[in-house]
């Protein structure tokens, strides 16, 4: 389906010396009356929850830059200084800081979404792609935030999280001082740290731009996986407004209730309570662990025995979505068509969330009851090392062995020949109509 | 597509939102074993979605920190006018101002402030305004760890936070000093306490059951009867404690009783938007096929 | 063409768009946006740290006869000065007519305390600070455009407009003030 020609005709005198100037009455006509697939679900709502998150992080963290203080003497202070003597400051300090988890939650499902209806696979690669880099923006951004109340987890999280850098060979070391601005953590690293977290989230909004963009070329994917060519457009789509503005809008209400339970309820829960302890780097807190939206990838760090080693898996496992569209050798999209694909997919699901479980565990805990098995190479096997060794083993299987294998392999199901079929015929699709004429290309 | 179907699906969103923010919740360090109890309940009132502080609680939590905390403990986040503050101790409804109020005013002239001269430059020492912060019982952290043999009392403003027990952490710890396990090889200037976090493994004899708790540097701080209470409430360690750990429950986050109060309008709020939004949505899809 | 809903299969046209659900929905959601939006405004008016030094007390008997005392109030600088009974008695003696923001001295000064004057150490005419003493009349000579004030503060001669600023402020006790 490629992008749908503009319908908006200017009416009064004003709309139509704008559009001749700068149509951005047309842009937002064209986007209301954009034709959407209409048999997307609930899961397809998250971009939409997305957008609204980095709204609201940019807004409160606007307001929060005014009262903040990135200065190694008085951060922590001026954090609850905003808590205590800013009108509303406590509100819109625990908006952001439960706006980011409430963050990684949507983004999280939305690419999880993306996975399973093969949102990643052609023509939507670019999307995908810029997606990818927009999440590792996110983690950049998250990271570079928590640094800055300077309490003890801020310190040490960034102490661990630079210190890697210093473990790639030849150019680590310099590389790490210049990152932090000297020797050791202080307030050099501190106020770029609060430099780049200001800058970064602009950045997302304009790959979110582009995002959008690549999305409207393409066109928006959908459940059933298959492309909607022109004359089905006005029995198979629907445009955005009303129907899909007021659908998402009735989810992102349902997810601001979620964000509420947490902001006025339980604004702490998710955090540590290390981090309420000022920043000393004379004393190492008992368990550093980052927050737990990174704690996948935290473990998968810890899992390879050698330092350098780690670093390059931490990275090759965000790496390796980035190259998914090519890794995926299935022609059929959507995974509802897919049931072997299907079943690796819940696995891994399952797998990731053991993973990010494994990230806040020691490693020498034993992970079933107390008793000690023996000793593979250097460790208990019942302990959470190994456990987090043979997670990420099936991360990373899961994308280099099981995606190219299963996509030759496998035999999918029939997929209808329109996305009004499953529907129509009451919802099982034995039509006649073959998987491959459906669509031009898989 | 049913309403059935819809709420299917929306469950199964839900299911998997809360599945991770569950796992999230979670996402606690192991208690390794010997570690510390879980901390005892204070019963406090505060606790829950509609909690509120006991006003009394505080006033008398405030006069054991003072009386007796404060020799050691900053409160250095804390400045007078707070305790004024609505849901705070010493809040009175004819206050014009928290910086104004005269009980606020009266605690702060009972404590001294080092300031300088305005005119000599001199330091010298005032009478406290609602302005000031709490005064730091030592000039620097290195005077702090000096005077307590290397360990610096850590301040008290947002101890609440710092502990994952919280209030009920504090109180448990305050009670929990109890006699030395047989066995226990004490280190210098150590206390033993129940509640305290730390492996007691290498201090016991092979083999010997490993008690509860750890080392903590204070010793015990309070006894019956250390501080006369104005409300004749008898000044017990149980009762000392509990009050304290309220008093530093509020202090850690002076507006948690306004912020829960506001989050049940929203959350009402919500509820009614998001049925209005549903009714709406689904107004405007019917009789569509999808 | 624009705007109406059009679907081959379902009533989604121009109808729903005048139903109530929809107009109420959509009032909420500008309820729910206004209800974002006031907290992170109101978060830029002053905090409460600021608010508490709205109000400071000064000693009066730090002030010498015939001199004044500069102190800081919220900010800005404040002049507190103790006329002698020659610049008092030229103060009371001014028409009202030489004037150019007419004001009785009595009325800049506090009952029973008329020696001593209270003012914003601010220029009316754009924010300088006035040297104390100099000037033809005795009072303070703003240097950056020339403006002249008298022994109570009134402008005489020059571009200010109007007379320094009398604060709020109120004696607590013969040699106590509280301003603001």
């Amino acid at each position: 389906m490629s992008a749908h020609e503009s319908t908006y005709v200017p009416k009064t005198g004003v709309e139509k010396w704008l559009d001749t100037r700068l149509p951005i009455i047309r842009f937002g006509a064209d986007y209301m009356s954009l034709p959407t697939p209409k048999n997307l679900n609930y899961w397809y709502t998250f971009g939409g929850i997305l957008m609204l998150c980095l709204v609201i992080q940019i807004a409160t963290g606007i307001i929060l830059a005014m009262h903040y203080v990135p200065n190694t003497e008085m951060a922590f202070a001026s954090v609850e200084r905003i808590m205590r003597d800013v009108n509303g400051g406590d509100l819109i300090r625990y908006v952001h800081m439960n706006g980011a988890s409430m963050f990684f939650i949507a983004v999280y499902i939305h690419m999880l979404r993306g996975l399973y209806y093969g949102s990643y696979k052609a023509p939507r690669e670019m999307i995908w792609i810029i997606g990818c880099l927009i999440f590792f923006l996110m983690i950049a951004t998250a990271f570079l935030g928590y640094v800055l109340p300077w309490g003890q987890m801020s310190y040490w999280g960034a102490e661990v999280i630079t210190n890697l850098i210093g473990a790639i060979p030849v150019i680590g070391e310099p590389v790490l001082i210049w990152l932090r601005g000297g020797p050791a953590i202080d307030n050099a690293t501190l106020n770029r740290f609060f430099s780049l977290h200001y800058l970064l989230p602009f950045v997302i909004a304009g790959c979110e731009v582009l995002h959008m963009w690549a999305l409207h070329t393409a066109g928006q994917n959908n459940p059933v996986g298959i492309l909607i060519p022109k004359e089905r457009e006005k029995k198979d789509t629907l445009p955005f407004h009303p129907y899909f503005t007021v659908k998402d809008g009735f989810v992102i209400i349902v997810f601001l209730m979620l964000f509420s339970v947490f902001v006025f309820f339980m604004p702490n829960a998710l955090g540590h309570a290390d981090n309420y302890i000022p920043a000393n780097p004379l004393v190492t807190p008992p368990h550093i662990v980052p927050e737990w939206y990174m704690l996948p990838f935290y473990a998968i760090l810890r899992a390879i025995p050698d330092k350098f080693g780690g670093v390059v898996a931490m990275f090759a496992s965000i790496g390796v979505l980035f190259v998914l569209p090519w890794l995926d050798t299935s022609k059929v999209r959507s995974m509802r068509y897919r049931p072997t694909m299907r079943t690796f997919f819940i696995l891994f699901v399952i797998n990731a969330l053991i993973l990010g479980w494994c990230g806040a565990q020691l490693p020498d805990a034993p992970v079933i009851g107390d008793f000690k098995t023996f000793i593979l190479i250097d460790g208990d096997l019942n302990s959470y090392l190994w456990l987090t060794r043979f997670t990420t083993a099936y991360y990373f299987a899961f994308f280099f062995v099981i995606m190219p294998l299963v996509g030759l392999r496998e035999t999918p199901k029939q997929i209808p020949a329109t996305i009004s079929e499953p529907v129509l015929s009451g919802g099982d699709a034995m039509t006649a109509a073959a998987p491959a004429s459906a669509e031009k290309k898989g | 597509m049913t309403l059935q179907m819809n709420i299917r699906a929306m469950k199964k969103t839900l299911a998997l939102i809360a599945a991770v923010a569950g796992l999230s919740l979670a996402a606690q360090p192991a208690l390794a074993v010997g570690e510390k109890h879980p901390p005892r309940s204070g019963g406090f009132s505060f606790e829950g979605p509609f909690g509120t502080f006991d006003q009394g609680q505080l006033q008398r939590g405030y006069k054991v920190y003072r009386e007796v905390c404060a020799s050691c403990h900053s409160m250095d986040l804390m400045h007078f006018r707070t305790l004024a503050e609505p849901g705070g101790p010493f809040y009175d409804s004819d206050q014009v101002s928290p910086a104004e109020n005269r009980f606020v005013r009266a605690l702060a002239k009972e404590v001294q402030i080092a300031d300088i001269d305005t005119e000599t430059g001199e330091p010298l020492m005032r009478d406290g305004t609602s302005a000031d912060r709490f005064p730091n019982p030592y000039p620097n952290p290195t005077a702090a760890a000096a005077a307590n043999g290397g360990a610096a009392p850590p301040d008290l403003s947002v101890m609440a936070k710092a502990r994952g027990g919280g209030a009920d952490y504090i109180y448990s710890l305050l009670t929990g000093y109890a006699a030395v396990p047989q066995g226990l090889q004490m280190r210098p200037g150590q206390n033993y306490n129940k509640y305290m976090s730390g492996d007691l493994t290498p201090f016991m004899p092979e083999g010997a059951e490993v008690p509860p708790g750890g080392f903590i540097a204070m010793a015990n701080p309070l006894s019956d009867g250390q501080v006369t209470y104005d409300d004749d409430t008898v000044a017990s360690v149980d009762q000392m404690s509990k009050d304290v750990a309220a008093y530093i429950a509020w202090a850690s986050d002076p507006r948690q009783v306004q912020r829960k109060q506001t989050g049940m309008g929203v959350l009402i709020f919500l509820f009614i938007f998001a049925g209005i939004t549903y009714v709406s949505y689904r107004r405007i899809w019917k009789g569509v096929a999808h | 063409m624009t705007e109406s809903v059009v679907t081959e299969n379902g009533e989604g046209g121009d109808a729903t768009r005048r139903d109530f659900i929809h107009i109420a929905a959509g009032a909420a959601a500008v309820g729910a946006g206004a209800m974002l939006a006031w907290p992170l405004i109101n978060s830029m008016n002053p905090a409460a740290d600021t608010l508490a030094l709205a109000s400071i007390e000064f000693d009066m008997t730090k002030v010498q006869e015939g001199q004044q005392v500069v102190i800081k109030w919220q900010g800005k600088p404040v002049f507190v000065r103790y006329r002698s009974a020659r610049e008092l008695q030229e103060a009371v003696a001014t028409p009202l007519s030489a004037l150019k923001d007419p004001q009785t001295d009595a009325d800049r000064t506090k009952a029973g305390h008329q020696p001593y004057l209270v003012v914003l150490a601010s220029c009316t005419h754009l924010g300088c600070i006035p040297t104390f003493g100099t000037g033809d009349y005795g009072g303070w000579f703003c240097p950056c455009h020339g403006s002249h004030y008298d022994t109570s503060g009134r402008i005489r001669k020059g571009p200010a407009p109007s007379n320094l600023v009398v604060p709020e402020y109120a004696f607590l006790s013969d040699t106590r003030i509280k301003i603001g």
